[in-house]
């Protein structure tokens, strides 16, 4: 009898862990700070430090010390905006059945003409940098928009089209960035103080971390996602052809239109990313030297999110978190490479869902033999 | 006493949350022909794949004349001297029939080249033997389908088997090919093979089968001696049920012309045309049946209607309206409602809910959402509660169930609810019925004579002829991407419209019929 009542709490437990992405996700990064902390340990050092980081990114409290400081909460949300921009970016092509992997220079892109406007617009308080996020994602939803009509009209993959046009973004952002007068190889001159995200009221509350208006923005791009997705006819019909193009066409859905719409929004979000980064962290104009990465990291962000708004806002704050713990942990003699680590192991146990779903499909098999013996 | 060919012991085989045989028990008596009825999804094909080789049951013995055999593979089936012919050919398109009857089994010559003057004296023979009537040399992209069967039965017989499965063969066929193939398998039999024929067709089984075993939902129901069971006996051992396969219908009171097709031509997927100068009109009121083997330009002729794609030439009135070019969404507009071939591929979106399906093509409208673009909710539940009760869908829970968690039949409903109520004045209908039970596609069909009698025009797309004699008012038999001709319910019959479908015209179908009909009598 408790045998019994044990084996269909586990198949319960088994039945949900499948049927709710959502709880899939929680299970899978659970189990990569597990293998996370075993690896600590193996290397001989003490897993605590690398709570004791966390717990300084997510609340201010350093618990070595007892000293409670803000400003670690708002690093932790600076670096975590761009994620979940980049997050949001990956994720809506997803959901219109399209791989988008194009984030980086999106993000690029828009952080190169939020740059230019910022050099140039109007130097008059608000709108200047109204226009400065206007011009970036602008700027993203063309070069999304791009790879959208190439697909729609001459299905060229936009996996290809994307990876390409990421190092179209990043030459071009340099080209064009060091022909503005006063620039030398890594920057510009300073933006006029108009052009910044800055906000002395998030400062305030953060003892002067970084954080900015982009917080806002940021929050909502999350609610413009759940809400075009999720409830009006764009998100309904770009919903249908993602996850059956054919059946959407049959129902007089125009496809094509749909995935160059997709394409564009989402190359906006890594603009705006994009943005905020160029205006809300920097005071000048970078002449990038690298890829700054949060395009690519989206993909991961969005996986994890599976690709739901607020999934995906969820999943960016944890990475943003173990990417600001870096430093912390660094400072408790824990190697900081232990956050990569555990993102790529989040990653892989993401795609071992189908395993879980072969493991699930074995025991209902189990249980039908059983059941038919028992009769 | 004759030996058992074959003898399958309480054979289970699980499928993740399906049980597709439960202990089922097959026996075959050397050189008889062997009939295996039940409906879709009761196991049929499941268990012929199990002695193939293609899955290993999870329990029960196998025993072949007599002796246990372990069977893993289809070479090992090969080796058991089982073949099967399967229901979707597996043939090189550009080799010739002696090619691919040899493929993977070439015999050498001594210099170690393909000795392929000697197989082609063989595969002659063989076909002699049997009375194939296949030239070894022809291409097989030159055969019809019904000489492709025949290349693929040479393909065992080649590899001297002396069991033979054939899945559904007559799917693919037109009638006079069915009953050629009738007579190659008594001729097999003659020669003393073991036949095993899957099917669904009782007439079939009544024609040439010399036992018949029954299976239903994975489980053994039993098996009789074909001479002695009828088949409406038959068939309520496959339905569990006592089934009308007649529907009972008002004469036809057709209206308006609805859908006029002139000269059409579409240029199908290889780039060649596949409906060619094809004219048809439909009334209100009236079902029209397009007859004709799959592959005869039915798809495209359904798809230019519907506008996915595109037309070469020709013109398609919808009443008075030239829709020709209008866009998929126009023409949904204008009323043209499309119940397509493959629901899983075409009708619906599994992974949606099965209310956001039931608008997948009204969802722009009032009230499912308003004029600033979003979605009402409460609104789609309530349509889809309507459609749910007034087509008789069942869905575990209800308006939220997932579509890929329904039945085929209940789908299949779905669809047709979703179509019907977008009230077309031109219902198209391809296939409407394929792999059902026979609950849903009795369902189903009273379902297309009740719009017929609200005046609707029906266009009905199958390659079940039953079901185009059931239901059609006129029937269009369809040839290479034409209609062959035109026959009224009255005057067509299977005979007549089998030979129009063989791409003999209406008049010489009726001849042939005249002569013929002497040497039928059965």
């Amino acid at each position: 009898m408790s045998a019994r009542s044990s084996v269909s709490l586990q198949d319960r437990i088994l039945d949900k862990f499948t049927s709710s992405d959502a709880l899939v996700s929680v299970v899978v990064v659970i189990l990569g700070f597990l293998v996370g902390t075993i690896l600590v340990a193996v290397v001989g050092r003490d897993p605590g430090g690398m709570y004791s980081a966390i717990t300084q990114v997510l609340t201010g409290w350093d618990l070595r010390r007892g000293v409670w400081n803000a400003r670690y909460i708002g690093e932790w949300l600076v670096v975590s905006m761009p994620l979940i921009l980049c997050g949001l970016s990956m994720a809506f092509a997803a959901r219109t059945g399209l791989f988008n992997i194009g984030a980086e220079g999106q993000y690029i892109v828009g952080l190169t003409a939020a740059q230019f406007v910022a050099l140039y617009g109007p130097p008059i308080p608000v709108l200047h940098w109204v226009l400065a996020v206007l011009a970036a994602l602008l700027a993203g939803a063309v070069w999304g928009g791009i790879v959208g009509i190439l697909k729609a009209k001459y299905s060229v993959s936009e996996v290809v089209a994307t990876i390409m046009l990421n190092y179209v973004a990043f030459f071009s952002s340099r080209f064009l960035t060091m022909l503005i007068p006063g620039a030398n190889t890594y920057r510009t001159p300073n933006f006029p103080t108009t052009a910044l995200l800055d906000s002395p009221f998030l400062q305030g509350l953060t003892n002067g971390s970084r954080l900015n208006d982009g917080l806002w923005l940021t929050l909502l791009s999350v609610l413009f996602f759940w809400v075009v997705i999720g409830r009006t006819r764009l998100g309904f019909s770009l919903r249908a052809t993602g996850l059956n193009k054919e059946a959407a066409r049959y129902a007089g859905i125009n496809v094509n239109s749909g995935i160059t719409t997709a394409m564009a929004i989402s190359g906006a979000f890594a603009a705006l990313a994009g943005a905020i980064v160029a205006l809300g962290a920097f005071t000048y104009g970078r002449v990038l030297g690298g890829q700054d990465g949060y395009g690519f990291n989206g993909i991961a962000v969005a996986l994890v999110g599976n690709s739901t708004a607020w999934g995906t806002a969820l999943s960016g704050l944890l990475f943003g978190m173990l990417t600001s713990a870096q430093p912390l942990m660094q400072s408790r003699q824990i190697p900081k490479e232990i956050t990569s680590i555990i993102m790529g192991l989040v990653v892989v146990f993401i795609s071992l869902r189908g395993g879980v779903r072969m493991l699930l499909e074995w025991r209902m098999k189990e249980l039908a033999r059983k059941g038919r013996v028992s009769e | 006493m004759p030996v058992n060919a074959i003898e399958m012991i309480d054979i289970t085989k699980i499928f993740p949350g399906v049980v597709a045989n439960d202990r089922v028990r097959f026996e075959v008596l050397d050189g008889e022909i062997h009939a295996l009825l039940g409906e879709n999804g009761a196991g049929k094909s499941t268990l012929m794949s199990i002695l193939f080789g293609l899955y290993e049951s999870d329990s029960g013995t196998i025993k072949i004349r007599g002796k246990e055999v372990r069977i893993r593979s289809p070479n090992d089936a090969t080796n058991l001297k089982i073949g099967m012919v399967h229901q979707h050919f597996k043939l090189v398109h550009n080799f010739t029939v002696t090619e691919n009857i040899i493929l993977g089994l070439e015999p050498r010559k001594g210099s170690g080249n393909v000795d392929l003057a000697g197989a082609e004296k063989r595969v002659a023979e063989l076909s002699a033997r049997y009375g194939l009537a296949v030239d070894p040399r022809d291409k097989i992209e030159n055969i019809t389908v019904g000489m492709q069967q025949r290349v693929e039965i040479l393909k065992i017989l080649y590899r001297d088997a002396d069991i033979l499965i054939f899945d559904e063969p007559t799917a693919v066929l037109t009638p006079q090919e069915i009953d050629e193939l009738l007579e190659i398998l008594r001729r097999l039999r003659s020669e003393g093979k073991t036949i095993v024929l899957i099917t669904h067709k009782l007439r079939e089984i009544k024609e040439v089968a010399d036992r018949c075993t029954v299976l239903r939902r994975g489980k053994y129901i039993g098996t009789v001696q074909v001479a002695n069971a009828t088949e409406s006996e038959l068939a309520e051992m496959m339905v569990g049920r006592t089934v009308s396969f007649r529907i009972d219908k008002k004469p036809c009171q057709p209206g308006e012309l609805v859908l006029k097709i002139d000269n059409l031509t579409v240029i199908g997927s290889k780039g060649v045309p596949s409906v060619r100068g094809l004219s048809l009109d439909v009334r209100a009121g009236e079902v029209v049946g397009v007859a004709g083997v799959d592959g005869n330009g039915q798809s495209e002729l359904i798809a230019a209607i519907a506008g996915l794609l595109p037309v070469k030439s020709g013109t398609i009135y919808l009443k008075d309206k030239n829709v020709t070019s209008s866009k998929i969404r126009d023409r949904i507009q204008a009323g043209i409602g499309l119940v397509p071939e493959d629901r899983h591929k075409h009708g619906l979106v599994l992974d949606f809910r099965l209310d956001e399906n039931l608008i997948l093509k009204s969802f722009r409208k009032s009230p499912y959402s308003n004029r600033w673009g979003f979605l009402d909710f409460d609104a789609t539940a309530r349509h889809a509660e309507d459609l749910i009760a007034q087509f008789d869908i069942r869905a575990g829970s209800g308006p939220a169930t997932p579509a890929k968690s329904m039945s085929g039949g209940n789908q299949q409903k779905a669809v047709i609810a979703r179509e019907i109520d977008l009230s077309p004045d031109l219902l198209v209908v391809a296939q409407p019925t394929r792999g059902l039970d026979v609950g849903a596609i009795e369902y189903i069909h009273r379902r297309i004579i009740e719009e017929r009698d609200k005046g609707r025009a029906v266009l009905l797309v199958s390659f079940e002829l039953d079901e185009i004699l059931n239901l059609c008012d006129r029937i269009a038999a369809v040839s290479k991407g034409s209609v062959v001709g035109v026959l009224t319910a009255e005057e067509a019959d299977e005979r007549k419209i089998g030979a129009m479908m063989a791409g003999v015209g209406a008049q010489r179908a009726g001849e042939q019929n005249n002569e013929e009909g002497g040497a039928h009598v059965r």
